[in-house]
């Protein structure tokens, strides 16, 4: 996983409340058996109209926001379903960071787990930071270690996130890896399990 | 001390360790399928990793596959991304030893019920599976809920999650429902409540006399739409409507390790002293059939109900979300919810495509007929589900009506199948979610249960079940 640690760039605002991963990602760019190529899938029923050709209104058509690497998002942002291919068609179309008033869980998770970096603002920095994503100026700079977002105007916003949380995107840590230093604990805890509830012990 | 919940109980006997602020927490089953798991596999083989509990595990193929044809086999199906991903599947389950029931095998069906009827779903166990709707399986209280594909990789390696505990909270639905409304019902008034991200951050358990006179399959469908609001997951302590259900299936245990089953279930509920972090109570016997009139599930109505105005929203997020809904479903402020003239109709889903859904459905359409400008297909849970149906006869009412009685899979419930709603058509739909393209590009979802369904089926329009029951 590719490390987080300091981002400059381009912010689109999108300022849609409950924006769910089914819009993020539409089901038939899902059959895929790959985490690669789906850039072309994200927002596509926004970018796309049904002939397939880009539609000039949505922000990310727009040619002042070409190569945005952050989105400045409504409540409720990624709410829905589990699939992990809406961080990986942000990823694929160059965003590393969303920021947002709130999250759907499952989508929050799932962004840790591929370096793209979820920040959770009060509302009214969300709507204050989406302003300015709208204007003529939209280069933001966010920094991990300090856990701000610096605005176009100068503006520089704290953000909370879980010490753990922040350290595995610094480092770019494998879940799996870390969890597996505690086999020992996990054999202990199965044989114990195996005691308490056999019924649910079958032969592999 | 204060008391325990029921969420609080299942989490402490699961915890096997700790590392920083996070728990490593113990999976008793891995649920898995076509869509969310081959990255997983992947991952695990470039990393060298084995599965560690393929007994833990099992595979259903239901997202992709069409709902016709299923007993031609996998090389049949004429989608060939689709194809590829169920050949992967079952390449991935061989190469792991995860018991698997393939398409056409009469097993197989939506995983969420498929693990409920073979009996691998139980108290006091925590699930996972790579798919939202997860929290189904907290009906039978169990700890369950959907995860992303890293972690399906995560807990194929070791059989764990790391996890940081949800907040509490108890919605007791009290009363006694009027006739046509049901656990669909409660779940989009709730919904309707608290909103889409009303939830957030909690696991939310349900109780109260209205729940606990529910059958399994009508708390799975509420448990099941927990995910609307947001939540981690759903819970209904385990009582003896669950162990009736359990006792007998293919997975339950089986003579004196039953009674010992038994035991260790009823130890699963919240205590009396236990403290909630929010709790919330719904009168059902004043609740009406509810139904969706915009394209997030809180956009919810009683069927009496007029479109709502968008500028009566209180904040200019939902102003602009309520135009463009509107705008999107092609319905304007003030009109009855009845106006709105349906193109399809689709019975299945996770949410309600067991035996009750379709009994249900069936005991409004027997000798009626759909109206001539409606296309209406059903789509049973799983190929047991249509099994006793048909032995109950109920797909002769259902083709009779004009229904289309298809093979089961999730179907149009997000259409990543053939089974797909055209730009601009109208669904009464008994699925779980009327996002925006989510049937189809253009598709226009309106939630319901399946009685009110085989109602706007018959009507054309959408239509108050009462005047049938």
């Amino acid at each position: 996983m590719q490390p987080f640690d300091k981002l400059e760039g381009r912010a689109a605002p999108l300022p849609i409340a409950n924006l769910d991963t089914d819009q993020l990602i539409p089901k038939q760019f899902l059959k895929t058996v790959d985490r690669k190529g789906l850039a072309r899938g994200l927002f596509y029923d926004f970018r796309f109209d049904f002939d397939g050709k880009p539609k000039p209104d949505f922000v990310l058509n727009q040619p002042a926001y070409q190569g945005t690497k952050i989105l400045v998002c409504g409540d409720n942002f990624g709410c829905g379903s589990s699939r992990e291919h809406a961080p990986w068609a942000l990823l694929d179309y160059g965003v590393r960071c969303v920021i947002a008033h709130s999250f759907g869980d499952i989508f929050y998770n799932n962004c840790f787990e591929n370096g793209l970096l979820p920040i959770r603002l009060l509302v009214d920095e969300v709507h204050a930071l989406m302003e300015e994503a709208r204007g003529g100026n939209h280069m933001f700079a966010i920094d991990l270690e300090a856990q701000t977002v610096t605005s176009p105007s100068g503006k520089v916003i704290h953000f909370d996130i879980h010490p753990g949380r922040k350290e595995k995107l610094l480092k770019g840590l494998d879940s799996i890896g870390e969890t597996l230093a505690h086999a020992p604990e996990i054999d202990r805890f199965e044989t114990a399990k195996g005691h308490q509830t056999p019924w649910l012990e079958r032969a592999s | 001390m204060s008391g325990k919940t029921l969420y609080d109980k299942i989490w402490d006997a699961h915890v096997v360790g700790h590392d920083g602020e996070e728990t490593i927490l113990y999976i008793d089953l891995h649920l898995i399928h076509e869509v969310t798991t081959p990255q997983a596999f992947a991952g695990l083989r470039e990393a060298g990793r084995r599965v560690r509990r393929p007994d833990r595990t099992l595979a259903v193929a239901d997202h992709n596959v069409p709902t016709e044809g299923q007993a031609l086999g996998v090389d049949a199906v004429k989608d060939e991304e689709a194809r590829l991903q169920l050949q992967t599947l079952g390449r991935n389950v061989a190469w792991a030893g995860i018991e698997f029931f393939p398409m056409g095998d009469v097993r197989n069906g939506i995983v969420h019920v498929v693990g409920p009827e073979q009996g691998r779903t139980q108290p006091g166990m925590t699930i996972v599976c790579g798919d939202s709707h997860t929290s189904t399986h907290g009906a039978f209280g169990a700890l369950a809920h959907g995860i992303g594909t890293s972690e399906v990789e995560h807990v194929l390696a070791t059989q764990t999650l790391r996890q940081r505990k949800a907040k509490n909270m108890r919605v007791r639905f009290v009363g006694r429902p009027g006739p046509g409304v049901g656990p669909k019902d409660y779940a989009l008034a709730l919904i309707g409540l608290i909103g889409t991200a009303g939830g957030t951050g909690h696991v939310i358990e349900y109780a109260g006399e209205a729940v606990e006179a529910l059958s399994m399959e009508g708390r799975m469908t509420l448990c099941n739409l927990t995910i609307e609001a947001g939540a981690k997951a759903g819970l209904i302590a385990p009582d003896q409507t669950t162990y009736d259900y359990l006792q007998g299936r293919p997975s339950a245990p089986k003579g004196g390790a039953w009674e010992m089953a038994l035991d260790y279930w009823k130890s699963f509920f919240s205590d009396p002293d236990a403290g909630f972090d929010h709790e919330i109570e719904i009168d059902v016997s004043r609740l009406e059939p509810q139904v969706t009139w915009g394209t997030s599930p809180e956009d919810a109505l009683p069927i009496s109900g007029v479109v709502p105005d968008p500028d009566g929203f209180q904040s200019e997020d939902k102003r602009a979300a309520a135009h463009r809904a509107l705008d999107y479903m092609g319905l304007k402020a003030g009109q009855p919810i009845t106006e709105a003239r349906v193109d399809r109709v689709f019975i299945g889903s996770c949410t309600n495509s067991r035996i009750e859904d379709l009994r249900e459905a069936a005991a409004i359409l027997k000798g009626r007929t759909i109206a001539p400008h409606v296309s209406a297909m059903v789509a049973a849970g799983s190929g047991l589900v249509r099994e006793q149906a048909e032995a109950e006869g109920l797909d002769r009412i259902f083709i009779e009506a004009g229904f289309d009685w298809r093979e089961p899979g999730c179907s149009m419930c997000l259409g990543m199948n053939p089974d797909r709603l055209a730009p601009g058509e109208r669904c009464a739909s008994t699925s779980n979610r009327n996002f925006e393209g989510r049937q189809g590009r253009g598709g226009r979802t309106h939630l319901m249960s399946p009685a009110m369904a085989a109602a706007a089926a018959i009507k054309g329009h959408i239509a108050d079940v009462r005047e049938f029951v």
